[in-house]
């Protein structure tokens, strides 16, 4: 299942400056796709991205996530003295168990913060952030 | 005891909690001077060094050994976070052991408050440069340091039905041990209530969840059992030392409830050939009243899952079977950034029986735990009295 892409939106966000491995995530976001790693040797899966699998220490390959998950544990930030973040309190800080079995965290929005809960199933979506590349974010499913 | 089993002999602390008048290599140099003037010791004497802050260039490991004047057989600049001197003891132990060095100086100075503000928990820390590596992937969220903390404490309470009021009443404890020392930031006793009452920052941990930020350094010396018969204090016995890490960034964390400390802490102890129903007080980087709460079902004083309960019966209070943080804390007392150096400092005071109205009577054993990142690097510090 491809992730929507929400595109012109004004990113005020930390300016990413993703490498060669990195950039191919942030590309792919960019197509609707939600990438992660897993070993062709071992079957390991991990994320964030790296150059070798944690496990087995050998070549490691991309894979394509359902973009659905469950939130592991999450906060709801009330104080945080940075712009952009500073003008958007209160929001939710969810690490997301992706249904292949790895987390990442992001931001839920879309619903009220009060209600995100551990347990409660998310989807992905991604933001434009640059030239060809978007960031993941995550709201209720179902 | 063997003629070189490692010994500390001396500690100092810099002027605290506010300090505008020292910068952070002014905080290393007093608790310097101080750390030798209480072990007895001439400069001269050391011949390992081993330093860690946050800062880079001037204060680190190398920089300091040439503006201190330390011509160095031993040096180490590891730097694990705010467990960097838990680490340091380690290895320091290690090295007098083995011969590398007799004499070892370990240091650490901090103007954050100072020089920074306030801001260290809460945004300030990180700035909005270029984002590249494992920041790629929490930079554009906006998770202060709080909030890592916060999502362990959230997953603590969901597993276990751990409490605000329990995690309140180890902020509590602490304070009442700041009212006793007079250079804590806070001394005023607080209750659970006005924990609870007071804001939250990143849910569920309020804001007397949470450390304070404040200036402070400290200094000790550690040598030979040999040689530290003729100081003129008696020495304290670093009886096993380990340390761990399960991750670094908080995206990592394998089990958000369970630190590294479930492997070092219990292997620190075997090393030192005592058990958890052993030891007297102890001295556990309370960077949030969570990462105690964890440390100490890790550490086997209760099983995991039953922290909250057992902190509820005030055996961390004053006059309890196990008082924590007898400086005040980081929750109350000192936090510079990097706390690790003042639980040993700390744990010193008490086995010499120096610590006035916050001594624990007859304190053999104190058990010292720091935490660096985010529950991400632990390291931890079995001392005896001699």
């Amino acid at each position: 299942m491809a992730m929507e892409v929400v595109r012109g939106r004004n990113w005020d966000r930390p300016q990413l400056a993703p490498g060669a491995l990195d950039r191919a995530f942030f590309e792919a976001a960019a197509r609707g796709e939600l990438l992660y790693q897993r070993c062709p040797t071992c079957g390991h899966c991990q994320f964030y991205p790296r150059q070798l699998c944690t496990a087995c220490g050998g070549d490691t390959a991309w894979a394509t996530a359902s973009g659905r998950g469950v939130v592991h544990t999450f906060t709801i930030v009330r104080q945080n003295g940075q712009a952009p973040f500073k003008n958007e309190l209160p929001y939710a800080v969810a690490m997301v168990e992706l249904d292949e079995g790895v987390r990442m965290m992001g931001n839920v929005t879309g619903c009220p913060v009060e209600s995100v809960r551990i347990g409660m199933r998310v989807e992905a979506y991604s933001v434009e952030c640059g030239e060809g590349l978007a960031v993941p974010f995550w709201r209720p499913s179902e | 005891m063997a003629p070189r089993d490692p010994v500390i002999v001396g500690v100092g602390l810099s002027d605290a909690p506010r300090a505008p008048h020292l910068d952070s290599i002014g905080h290393h140099v007093q608790a310097i001077q101080r750390a030798l003037a209480d072990a007895g010791l001439e400069k001269r004497a050391i011949d390992g060094y081993l330093c860690a802050g946050m800062e880079s260039g001037a204060v680190e490991a190398v920089s300091m050994a040439e503006y201190l004047g330390i011509d160095h057989r031993y040096i180490d600049g590891t730097m694990t976070g705010g467990s960097s001197f838990e680490f340091h003891v380690q290895h320091a132990a290690a090295a007098i052991r083995d011969g590398l060095c007799d004499t070892v100086l370990v240091s650490y100075g901090s103007d954050f408050l100072s020089r920074r503000g306030r801001t260290l928990g809460t945004g300030g820390f990180r700035g909005l440069g270029k984002v590249t590596g494992a920041d790629l992937y929490a930079a554009p969220y906006g998770l202060p340091i709080v909030g890592g903390y916060a999502l362990v404490a959230q997953r603590h309470m969901h597993e276990f039905g751990t409490t605000s009021e329990q995690l309140a009443e180890i902020a509590v404890g602490v304070r009442e041990f700041a009212g006793l020392n007079p250079n804590a930031m806070y001394r005023d006793p607080i209750s659970v209530a006005d924990v609870l009452a007071s804001r939250v920052i990143a849910d569920p941990l309020h804001m007397l969840d949470c450390c304070v930020v404040t200036d402070g350094g400290g200094a000790f010396l550690m040598t030979t059992a040999e040689r530290a018969r003729d100081l003129g204090k008696p020495g304290v016995r670093v009886l096993g030392a380990a340390g761990a890490q399960t991750h670094w960034n908080i995206s990592q964390m394998p089990d958000y409830t369970t630190s590294a400390g479930a492997t070092c802490i219990p292997e620190a102890f075997a090393r030192a050939g005592v058990l958890p129903s052993d030891v007297d007080t102890i001295q556990f980087y309370d960077s949030f009243t969570i990462t105690v709460l964890v440390l100490l079902e890790d550490a086997g004083f209760c099983k995991k899952g039953e922290g909250g309960a057992f902190v509820a019966q005030g055996h961390l209070r004053r006059g309890g079977r196990l008082p924590l943080n007898t400086d005040g804390g980081g929750l109350s007392a000192c936090h510079s950034g990097m706390r690790g150096l003042f639980l040993i400092a700390e744990a010193v005071r008490q086995l010499r029986g120096e610590a006035g109205g916050a001594q624990v009577p007859d304190a053999k054993i104190a058990l010292a735990v720091g935490s660096g990142g985010w529950l991400s690097c632990i390291g931890a510090v079995v001392l005896g009295r001699e």
